[in-house]
């Protein structure tokens, strides 16, 4: 499917609120935060200018499903070590290995009938994915944090939304019609984007 | 009876500068014009100086303007020869190829003039800039060796060092460093688009780094080439003082510069090969923009 004018704009505009929350947005914070956060965002913003110059059919690439393990995996990483101060190294454990097993069962020669690679994904993206929904709302709700973190949340629901879409996509099941997820989601992109940035700032 | 069309004198004029205006290449010079710009703002002068600034932009483009608008005079013939450019004006014989020659040094002249009469060593640095352009890459290397890329980069290094040159009035280490860091990107963006276009160029004679050595070579270089190119800008933005947001934020588009120069290396493909060269030129806006915003 062809990537309209608008599409470009909204990814571009994706880009430009990533680019703002590495180079402002995390400021303060410890430094294995910002290194997550830099990292979550950091890849949104490569990953966003590269679906402008590629166009959607990038997202046929194996190589998306190791790119996509890290946003979430990342950003829950920089959640739990500021806000979940005994539970930081078993997270950063299961992050690192997480990580390294969906690298594994995405790049090891697997027959295509073996589901290993889709349960790892499904455990590892739904772990990070209810840490970066659950987390911020909580803590937010126990005024641990301003009222606005859980638009973190929100975020997390809305990157946990597109990660579902795009796997009922890649399996070759889609809920929705390809053009109509690839519609949406740019769009659904930079509401995540702007849920992120403004939890962050105001929360 | 057949009707000739006849052309208003406007309807020419505008006729001609669209031509003149596509030999001058908007984007490229653009481009150049914008790492000038933050060559300037990167010494951390007063840069609300409105003369300076249109002094700075007014010279470099019509330098800009100047030389490229004469590199296309003097390869007319083997533009025609290449299916990328055969369509250019001065391929197709849309304008006269004196008038061309004679816009090509009217421009380069005002340019340099105006960039003497600002500062000498700016004036030097652009006149450096437009010589080692037509007379060095152009004239004497680009038909003759694959090298001649190297010149063509030194070449355009000049603006954003002839910006800070203007700015600093002197020539420092980090200057030196940003200079590099087009350098350096210079090879990523050219040799990408010589990979596309090698038929085109084989066509007409001209050696590029895959027809000499190889595309393996060719991919090396641009991944050596890229990652030095992404440490130069990052130790340039150090030498600034830029805050460490910024240099977070530059060392990201860096790595994602080294990712894509690193998978043409190992998993060549078109695609591969077409998204570094988008990213590449992004890649040095968006670095210009990083150096304007953090002095602003």
């Amino acid at each position: 499917m062809k990537m309209s004018p608008l599409d470009r704009a909204l990814l571009l505009l994706t880009g430009i609120l990533a680019a703002y929350q590495v180079a402002v947005g995390i400021n303060g914070f410890d430094t294995l935060p910002v290194i997550a956060y830099t990292i979550a965002f950091g890849v949104l913003l490569v990953a966003g200018l590269l679906l402008i110059i590629w166009g959607f059919d990038v997202l046929d690439s194996p190589v998306v499903a190791i790119v996509s393990t890290v946003i979430p995996l990342s950003l829950s990483l920089g959640l739990v070590w500021e806000h979940l101060a005994s539970f930081r190294t078993p997270y950063l454990l299961f992050a690192i290995l997480g990580f390294a097993v969906v690298i594994f069962t995405r790049s090891a020669p697997i027959p295509a009938e073996n589901r290993m690679p889709t349960i790892v994904i499904v455990i590892v993206h739904g772990i990070a994915g209810i840490v970066i929904f659950l987390l911020p709302i909580v803590i937010s709700a126990r005024g641990q944090v301003g009222p606005a973190f859980a638009l973190v949340g929100i975020g997390g629901a809305l990157i946990g939304l597109g990660g579902l879409l795009l796997s009922f996509l890649k399996t070759g099941r889609p809920i929705l019609s390809r053009g109509t997820i690839l519609k949406v989601l740019p769009g659904l992109l930079l509401l995540m984007t702007v849920c992120f940035v403004a939890g962050f700032k105001y929360g | 009876m057949t009707t000739i069309a006849v052309r208003s004198p406007t309807e020419n004029l505008k006729s001609k500068f669209t031509h003149y205006w596509s030999l001058t290449k908007p984007l490229q010079s653009g481009l150049l014009l914008a790492t000038g710009l933050a060559g300037y703002m990167s010494a951390r002068c007063p840069v609300l100086n409105i003369g300076t600034i249109l002094g700075l932009t007014g010279s470099l483009f019509l330098a800009i303007a100047g030389s490229t608008v004469l590199n296309m005079w003097w390869d007319r013939d083997i533009d025609a020869r290449m299916g990328r450019t055969k369509k250019r004006a001065t391929s197709k014989g849309l304008v006269n190829e004196n008038e061309v020659l004679r816009v090509g040094l009217i421009l380069s002249v005002l340019g340099v003039g105006w960039a003497v009469a600002m500062d000498t060593l700016y004036g030097l640095i652009v006149f450096a800039g437009l010589f080692f352009d037509v007379v060095i890459y152009s004239m004497w290397l680009k038909r003759r060796t694959a090298w001649s890329i190297v010149w063509g980069g030194v070449s355009g290094a000049m603006p954003i060092l002839a910006g800070r040159a203007l700015g600093l009035g002197a020539m420092d280490w980090i200057g030196a460093m940003l200079a590099l860091g087009i350098l350096f990107w210079i090879p990523t963006h050219t040799l990408t688009f010589s990979m596309k276009f090698v038929k085109d160029y084989a066509d007409a004679c001209v050696p590029t780094f895959p027809s000499t050595y190889g595309l393996a070579v060719t991919r090396v270089t641009i991944a050596v080439s890229s990652m030095l190119a992404a440490l130069a800008m990052i130790v340039a933005g150090y030498g600034i003082g830029m805050a460490w947001g910024f240099l977070r934020l530059l060392g990201v588009l860096s790595a994602g510069l080294l990712i894509l120069a690193i998978a043409m290396t190992f998993r060549p493909s078109e695609r591969v090969n077409f998204g570094l060269f988008k990213y590449a030129s992004i890649y040095m806006l968006a670095a210009m923009i990083l150096v304007v915003l953090e002095v602003m």
